[in-house]
């Protein structure tokens, strides 16, 4: 089991002939079972094909091709036409997006996820790498090249929930290096609003049997682990949590802009220490370095 | 993007709301025609990027045009927290019955921009939600559902305001909504708004925040008021070095090259993307290494923007080394970031073998990265080694 | 043809220079833009050479044995082949 995608999960690629696109499609088709990449979308460029991938117009004439409703997007187009591929994703069902594009403007990302509420679809990003189930399916660049996210995610029982993309490989190699495997990961993308935080994520990992512990990681700004720490206690979850927090040097220079969008640090309830406070208070573990994770892991799920 | 109070004052006043006659000014005598013209007594605010203008003294109280002209040469040279006033504004003294606070910020848990709404203005609105919860009003609103008066009545009305002030409030409110939407803002705040002796109301004071992503939407609003494309409104004025950084990523919108921030010490950083940035500025710190900048690569830069970036960090005065680090990569190739580190340091005539302290970037298309690295000599570092053992390791090497 | 960078060679055959399908092929199929239509016949853009991302969709849109890549820092050649 795994939570959002597993190996029958259809997808398309928006954007698919940008070369980043190029690129991970290639990667997603050699990975695990080999992704079912039904289609890609790039105006004007119906009847080509990257990789074997026949690409479209339109999301609609995709579906059509498909013959049934297809289940993802990964979403590549640059930030002035994002908006526009979501809404023709969702509004052609699609029911997962993962957004990969980054300096998308707040206000286009809230329209976003507010219809993807609306229509019962959810959004993973923006500005992230997607989600990966080792040795099944990768939805987005996570991990690279299928050999490389071989070599940094074994299969196991760790969630692991990030805000930025390589630091989600950098944990989960981490704890796959230590003999802890990932049952699924995600990254969820650095920006003020996004598609799905971490709090949002924990009751699906609650309901996936495989999986026994959760490792996140996090920065400076926002309110999102005030959020986890509250569902952690509101909620009577079997999953120990580990955290990693990055960027305690901003405590020192408030004001300046580090790191994601979502992290500048302005109020004292923003800092890094606070957070870190915050968490444990909610019986949430915080490492000092990523290489102590695993330990502490161990420790918490023991 | 911050804006400057005069400003923000202006983009209020394009939404139709209310504000004083205010005039910007960035010559002491031209202070006397604006206080002439409004004929009475005037505020003269400094206009810095910071707080604490009042007790900085730089808000002062004007009887006359002399005045007015001998407070604004004063504050024009007036440093408030490192800040040196972009001019000064000379506004009417209002008389003021009441003081009210609307503002509208984003809610990144809710995901929805949201109104705040006080009948006690004039002090920190976190201060009054603390001491009189009862008198600050929340409301969220919908960003596909179009933004109807209701919403900012329902605001307004649950502080307890009623009557006349209710009616006149609300498509103040409204209006602040909408600009905060239409804008792209982070921040869109009118505090103090006031309502005087007559009844009628008025924005006595705007701090707006537009968020950076957007402003390529806001060209001829930001031109208008004359902000600058290179300007960054950060906590302080970015330097040299930073807007050069800043050039370096304009460049070309492939990858990401940013966030280049200036340090002063002897370890240049080239390091990725934004959390693995975080991790080893923390990392680089907590071993005793100067950093002599932060930046941030990411979402898989060209070669010429690698380059750029490592270039212009090589050439930093005070720059011994630099280290190439990243957590690892999944859409950055390793490949890629090596060829444009060592073309930089051979196109400045140095010796990659002895310019690169460390590069410790595992991940996509590793290989093919050691392959170029072994053939320039330059000492590299896999998975296995901690992201904090190869901040060490950097260190250790100066 | 051949253009050598620091890190990337890429070598078309003299045969095909001339051809203005293909000229217009590798025009569209090089995501980093090496290759340019230049008057019906295959041009190489040198100051691209660099950023060469291995994707062999040139080699992909050619005949045969016409177009290869070079790695420089190793020694290697891309060609119909990989």
């Amino acid at each position: 089991m795994s939570i959002l995608v597993d190996a029958e999960t259809t997808f398309i690629v928006q954007g698919i002939t940008g070369r980043e696109a190029v690129n991970l499609t290639r990667e997603c088709l050699d990975y695990g079972t080999g992704a079912k990449i039904v289609g890609g979308v790039t105006p004007g460029r119906l009847g080509r094909e990257i990789h074997g991938v026949p690409v479209f117009d339109t999301v609609q004439q995709a579906v059509e091709h498909h013959g049934s409703p297809i289940d993802g997007s990964v979403v590549t187009v640059p930030p002035a036409f994002t908006k526009d591929a979501v809404l023709e994703a969702i509004e052609n069902g699609i029911r997962l997006i993962v957004i990969v594009t980054e300096r998308i403007p707040r206000r286009d990302v809230a329209q976003m996820v507010e219809l993807a509420a609306l229509r019962g679809a959810r959004i993973i990003g923006p500005n992230c790498l997607g989600i990966i189930v080792p040795d099944v399916i990768k939805m987005g660049g996570i991990g690279g090249p299928a050999k490389d996210a071989a070599k940094s995610y074994a299969k196991g029982s760790i969630g692991v929930i990030s805000r930025s993309g390589g630091m989600t490989t950098e944990m989960s190699s981490t704890l796959s290096a230590a003999g802890l495997g990932i049952s699924t990961a995600v990254s969820i993308g650095g920006d003020a609003i996004i598609g799905s935080t971490y709090a949002e994520l924990m009751p699906l990992f609650e309901a996936d049997e495989e999986t026994k512990g959760i490792v996140i990681y996090t920065e400076p700004g926002g309110r999102m682990e005030a959020e986890l720490a509250r569902w952690k206690t509101e909620n009577n979850s079997r999953l120990p949590i580990v955290a990693f927090m990055a960027g305690k040097f901003m405590d020192e220079m408030p004001g300046m802009s580090f790191g994601h969008a979502g992290t500048i640090v302005e109020g004292k309830e923003d800092t890094a220490t606070e957070k870190i406070a915050r968490l444990q208070d909610a019986g949430i573990t915080v490492a000092e370095e990523i290489s102590q994770i695993p330990e502490l892991m161990k420790e918490a799920m023991a | 993007m911050r804006f400057f109070e005069y400003e923000a004052r202006e983009v209020v006043k394009r939404a139709g709301i209310p504000v004083t006659d205010f005039g910007f000014v960035t010559d002491a005598e031209e202070a006397r025609a604006v206080a002439e013209r409004i004929g009475g007594p005037t505020v003269i605010k400094s206009q810095v990027l910071t707080g604490g203008r009042m007790k900085a003294g730089g808000v002062k109280f004007a009887d006359t045009p002399d005045e007015a002209v001998a407070y604004a040469a004063d504050i024009l040279k007036l440093e408030i927290n490192g800040h040196m006033p972009r001019g000064v504004l000379v506004d009417p003294k209002a008389d003021v019955a009441q003081e009210f606070y609307a503002g509208v910020v984003w809610d990144g848990i809710r995901k929805q921009p949201v109104i705040i709404f006080s009948p006690v203005g004039g002090i920190d609105i976190e201060q009054v939600a603390e001491e009189q919860p009862d008198k600050v009003g929340r409301q969220h609103f919908s960003n596909i559902l179009p933004l109807s008066e209701f919403t900012a009545k329902q605001v307004i009305a649950s502080t307890g305001v009623t009557g006349s002030d209710l009616n006149k409030l609300v498509p103040i409110v409204v209006r602040l909504a909408r600009l905060f939407v239409e804008n792209d803002m982070t921040l869109a705040e009118i505090n103090p708004l006031g309502k005087l002796a007559d009844g009628s109301f008025v924005a006595l004071d705007a701090h707006m925040d537009m968020e950076n992503e957007a402003r390529v939407r806001h060209k001829g609003l930001l031109a208008d008021l004359g902000v600058g494309d290179e300007e960054t409104r950060e906590a302080r004025e970015p330097t040299e070095f930073e807007l050069a950084g800043e050039a370096v990523d304009n460049a070309s919108h492939r990858g990401v090259a940013g966030n280049v921030t200036e340090f002063d010490g002897n370890l240049g950083l080239v390091i990725g993307a934004g959390g693995g940035s975080l991790t080893l500025f923390d990392a680089v710190r907590k071993y005793g290494g100067e950093p002599a900048n932060y930046c941030e690569i990411g979402g898989n830069p060209s070669v010429e923007k690698t380059k750029g970036l490592a270039k212009l960090v090589l050439s930093k005065p005070g720059v011994d080394k630099i280290a190439v680090m990243m957590s690892i990569v999944s859409n950055t190739r390793v490949d890629i970031v090596a060829r444009g580190v060592i073309a930089a340091c051979l196109e400045l005539g140095m010796d990659p073998a002895e310019k690169i302290s460390i590069f410790r970037i595992p991940g996509a298309w590793e290989e093919e990265g050691f392959k170029i690295l072994e053939k320039y000599g330059v000492r590299y570092a896999d998975r296995s080694t901690s992201m904090h053992e190869a901040a060490k390791l950097a260190v250790e090497a100066l | 043809m051949r253009s050598d960078a620091t890190f990337i060679g890429v070598e078309v055959s003299d045969e095909v220079i001339g051809d203005t399908e293909l000229a217009q092929k590798l025009e569209d199929a090089c995501p980093v833009d090496i290759y340019a239509n230049a008057a019906g016949r295959v041009e190489i853009v040198e100051p691209n050479l660099d950023e060469c991302i291995l994707c062999a969709l040139c080699i992909q849109a050619s005949p045969p044995g016409t177009v290869a890549v070079h790695k420089l820092y190793s020694g290697e050649t891309l060609t119909d082949a990989a």
